[in-house]
This record gives structure tokens, sequence and C-alpha cells, in this order.
């Protein structure tokens, strides 16, 4: 039997995109085009099996051993740093975690800041290298609100154009880290499938040229 | 005394068979207790594998339940002679996903004294030995933190960016490495070399040396190629890899490290390495090597679903001659069969339900 290599792929824009270069790299799995109730899809002749999982969750799925690999954002890797290997920056999804702040932000370093984020880790690890004190408060979606309403003073996001802070007089201030999809692998996975899992890695990065 | 087999589960197995291993070469049991100083930890607390450590007042000492063993054993260890202990002990860690603390089973083996290439060669037999008696299905990753931490040096002195290196190393996350080293102007190919190469001894070591390497390095490489060619002359190679993705904490490791797999378990359940440098921190002159084995690990390892709780469901009632009911219990307990005699049915799984009649036992369910 041939081994199988599961992949864990974020649902959404980006995953499709994603498969895409999977599909290219000779990954192809036709089930998953169809609109279908299944949740995995495989192609045991070319020894693969997909499933789409939360983009927030494939690093779990991946650190855990249910997937042997996973596309996911440098966000989610940098905020719950996974014990995985990163084989490669496909070039996708690019944008930037970022500070921002109304525009006519300025800091007051006599205050504590308070900073809305739903990036706990990468926020708090941010400042504390600033030796700044900060407030973190915990929001799960609608972020740019946050200093609208006078709920914190900033906010740590991920900016990808920037309209979104434009329309609400909201402006990026500091730029984190920039942010990208990454390949990422099951560490012991990797051990007991190396040449299928560098195959699929060394058939990607050739597009990842062409990306970056 | 005999038993059914089937009976111990994986950890308990893995258990025997590594005391016994272990024991074969001359390793005594190191027993202790479950309390050490708090400070021993405070100290070194990057030697720790998790941040947590549960602390109690004794007496007005801050005392902490053992988040690791090999300190403790480091602590009591006499300059001078070679002292070659096992132990099998419960630590306590703060689990990964759950943030609370788990008792955890591990079992391992440390080596301290005038570590020779011999020391270093058994232990590291040792190590595919103690995961041969796990399954047969096993990689070792060998790597050394003497060499990476030369190669470092040579490109930088920069520490904290030595160690955003090594983390990206243990990624094998070499896009980020290069970014590093072009924001920083410096060359990246001696890393993207130990960041690509892996595998064999042989292949790995060839590799190596087609490179620039210093003499400190070549001195380095020297020993993974003693370490190499004993693997091969005791056939142990096998199942062995050259890897440096292994990066250990520079400020412990300064030569071999390793990580053990088994296939089926998604993380590593058995690490070690030459820890010199923690002894001298400690202020002591020995050299040592260990590793420990994550025996909780094992719980996951040939999963096969339960399919009964017990075999046998043995019905009696307020009538039953207690003698004679404890006979047909011996009767069928003798046959292999498990038995709970009860007098109301459960809810558990069983595959026949027998009633005690008063002279036998009669059938009234057979699930098989």
């Amino acid at each position: 039997m041939k081994t199988m290599i599961n992949v864990a792929l974020p649902k959404g824009r980006l995953g499709e995109k994603v498969y895409a270069m999977f599909e290219k790299a000779g990954y192809d799995c036709s089930s998953i085009k169809e609109n279908s109730r299944k949740l995995t899809f495989e192609n045991e002749e070319k020894g693969i099996r997909y499933f789409w999982v939360k983009p927030s969750d494939v690093a779990i799925y991946v650190e855990r051993g249910a997937a042997d690999i996973g596309v996911a954002g440098k966000d989610i890797l940098l905020e719950y740093s996974p014990d995985v290997y990163e084989l490669l920056d496909l070039g996708l999804g690019k944008c930037r975690m970022a500070v921002a702040g109304k525009t006519d932000f300025t800091d007051d370093t006599e205050k504590t800041l308070r900073v809305a984020t739903k990036f706990v880790n990468i926020a708090m690890d941010y400042y504390s290298k600033k030796s700044r004190d900060i407030d973190i408060i915990k929001l799960n979606g609608s972020i740019e609100l946050a200093p609208i309403l006078g709920l914190s003073d900033v906010i740590v996001d991920i900016v990808e154009t920037g309209t979104t802070l434009k329309e609400n007089n909201l402006a990026p201030l500091e730029t984190i880290v920039p942010i990208s999809a990454r390949l990422i692998s099951n560490k012991a996975s990797f051990k007991f499938k190396t040449a299928e899992i560098e195959a699929i890695k060394n058939a990607i990065a050739l597009q990842t040229e062409v990306n970056s | 005394m005999t038993f059914n087999k089937d009976v111990i589960k994986n950890d308990e197995k893995a258990i025997f068979a590594l005391r016994s291993l272990y024991q074969k070469y001359g390793y005594k049991q190191y027993k202790m207790s479950k309390f050490e100083e708090y400070d021993l930890y405070a100290r070194n607390k990057d030697f720790l594998v998790s941040d947590g450590v549960i602390t109690f007042t004794d007496g007005g000492k801050l005392m902490a339940l053992k988040p690791d063993v090999t300190l403790s054993i480091i602590k009591n260890s006499q300059d001078g002679a070679l002292t070659k202990v096992y132990y099998n002990e419960n630590v306590y860690r703060v689990s990964k996903g759950s943030h609370s603390f788990k008792e955890i089973m591990q079992t391992g083996l440390e080596c301290i004294g005038d570590i020779d290439t011999y020391n270093i060669c058994e232990v590291v037999m040792l190590a595919i030995e103690s995961l041969m008696a796990i399954s047969s299905d096993f990689v070792l990753d060998i790597s050394h933190m003497g060499l990476i931490s030369d190669i470092l040096s040579e490109v930088t002195d920069d520490n904290s960016l030595k160690n955003k290196i090594i983390k990206c190393l243990g990624e094998k996350n070499f896009h980020e490495i290069k970014a590093l080293c072009q924001s920083a102007g410096i060359s990246s190919d001696t890393l993207e070399l130990v960041t690509s190469v892996y595998g064999k001894g042989d292949e790995v070591i060839a590799k190596l040396k087609e490179a620039d390497l210093s003499d400190g390095m070549l001195a380095h490489l020297a020993e993974l190629e003693s370490l190499n060619s004993f693997l091969k002359e005791n056939g142990l190679s096998d199942n062995v890899n050259f890897d440096f993705s292994i990066a250990c904490d520079m400020k412990y490791y300064s030569s071999i490290v390793f990580k053990g797999y088994i296939k089926g378990i998604a993380e590593s359940v058995l690490s070690g390495g030459q820890y010199g440098k923690l002894l001298t921190r400690m202020g002591k002159k020995s050299d040592a090597i260990g590793f420990a084995v994550y025996l909780d690990m094992l719980e996951r390892l040939n999963e096969q679903s339960k399919k009964y709780d017990v075999d046998t469901l043995l019905l009696y009632d307020d009538s039953a001659d207690t003698a004679a009911l404890a006979k047909n219990i011996k009767l069928l307990t003798d046959i292999g069969t498990s038995v709970l005699a009860v007098k109301q049915i459960p809810d558990i799984k069983y595959k026949q339900l027998l009633k005690f009649n008063g002279k036998g036992v009669e059938i009234l369910e057979n699930n098989d």
C-alpha cells in the first residue's frame, strides 16, 4: 500500500490557492472540487489525502500528527508556537502584523498602553521587548472597533492593504513582522515519511519562486 | 508468578524492558524523593522542558515537586569516579495544550564523570536499544551542538541572533535563516548546508567534509564520525539519522545531542545528549551524558479499541452460597476469562452474561 500523506488545508480563499499549488505540483484530487459534504478527500494513486480545517487549527492538526503536513499563516505559528517544521514560505497570503491606531495617535508613555488584539502572545512579546507596560484586551473579531470606541489605544492585527483601517480613520503605526503562508510538517511524520514529504516540498518550492 | 501478558500496558512493558537493559550495562537504579528545593530549578530554569513548577513551603523552605530528574542526580554527584545510574520516576510538568500540571512517568539514564568516546557510544547505543525495546519502527536523530555553536560563532557573535537562528534550525526553516542573515549582512552558506543535510551518517559527514570547516568544527565532525562507525560496526545504524534540526540549548549542551521518534507517536519519545556545561555551571568538574524516555507517550501506541470491559458478567442473588459462588468464579477465571460478579447488571460492555443458579452457571446472553 502506498504511504498516504495527510494534508491540512486552511478553509477559505488562501486554502484554495494552496490547493491549486498542490494540484499543479502533481498532487491533484478531483473529488475536492465537487460540492459535497465530505470532510476528507483522497487520491490513493498519488498517496495524498486532503481535509479543510479552520485556518487557526491547521497548526494543531499538524503538531499532534493528525495531519502530516499543512499550510498555516506565519501569524498563527508565531501566536501558538507549535512544535513543527516550517519547511517553506509559500509567498501566498502576504500581509503584515502591525500596530495600528487612530491617525492622530501619539503614544503617551506616562500611561499604560491599552492594546486590543486577537494575537495576545505576539502583542505581549513585541511590547515586552520594548519594555513597554501594556494592558492586553483580547478580542475575537472587529478589532478595529476598539480604538474608535476608546476601548483601547492601539490594536495589534493583520494589515493587508490598509483599506479597512483608512475607512475608519485608523492608520498602521509600526510593522511587527511580515506574514505569509508557510508549509509546515509534523516532526515525527517527517522522520517516517521523509521521501514523500520532501517530494511535495520540492514540487511546491518550484512554484514559490514565481510567487516571491 | 504467571500472568496474562495482555494485561500489561505499553508503558509498563517498557519499564521492565528498559530496567533490565540498563542493569545489563551496570547502571544502578537511582531512587529519589519527590521533592527538591525550588532554588535548584530557579538557578537552572532554561534546562527545564516546561516553565511551571509546583511549589510549597516546608518549614520556611520553598520546595518543589520534581519537574526534572537530571538536575537532582547531578546535584548529588561527586566529581571523580564514573557514575552510571538509571531512574524511573514521576515528574510534574505543565502540559502544553491545557496549561495545567501533569504527572509524567519518565525513565532514563545518566553517565557522569570523565566521559570518553566509549561512554558516548554506549549511551547512544542504549538509547537505540531503548527505542527498539518499544517498537521496531523507530528513528534516532543525532546532532552535535558543538558543531552548530562553532558554525554560529563564525558568522556572528550576537547572542540574540544566534538564538533566533537556532530556533529556525530546529524548524528546518531555511527561508527565515536566510532572511536573518541577509538583514545582518552575513553569509548563510554553511547554515544552509546544516539545515538541508540530514539522513544516514555517511552521507551527512561526506557532505559536511566538502564544506569549508574550521579546525574546531572538524574536531566535532570527527566525534560524529567515530560515533557513526561505532554504530555501523555494531549493526545499529539502520534507524539512525544525522539531523542538525535537533537543536538544544547551547548553555547546557556542548556536544552530541539526540532525539528518538516512534512511528505512530506525534512527538519525540526520547531525548538526550552530553550536557557537560550544566555541570560546569553547577561548579563541578565532571562531564555527563544521558537521556530520558517519556513513557506517557506510549499510551497511544498500537491502539486497539477495547471491545469488552470484562469477558463474563456473572449475576447472583442474595440466596447464593458464597463458597459455591467463589468456586464457580474460580473455574471461569482458571480458563482465562475475566469475571465480574454482580447482583445487578452495570452499564458496561461484556462478552457473555451468566447467572449463578445455586448449583452452577447458566448462559443468559452471548455477545461474542
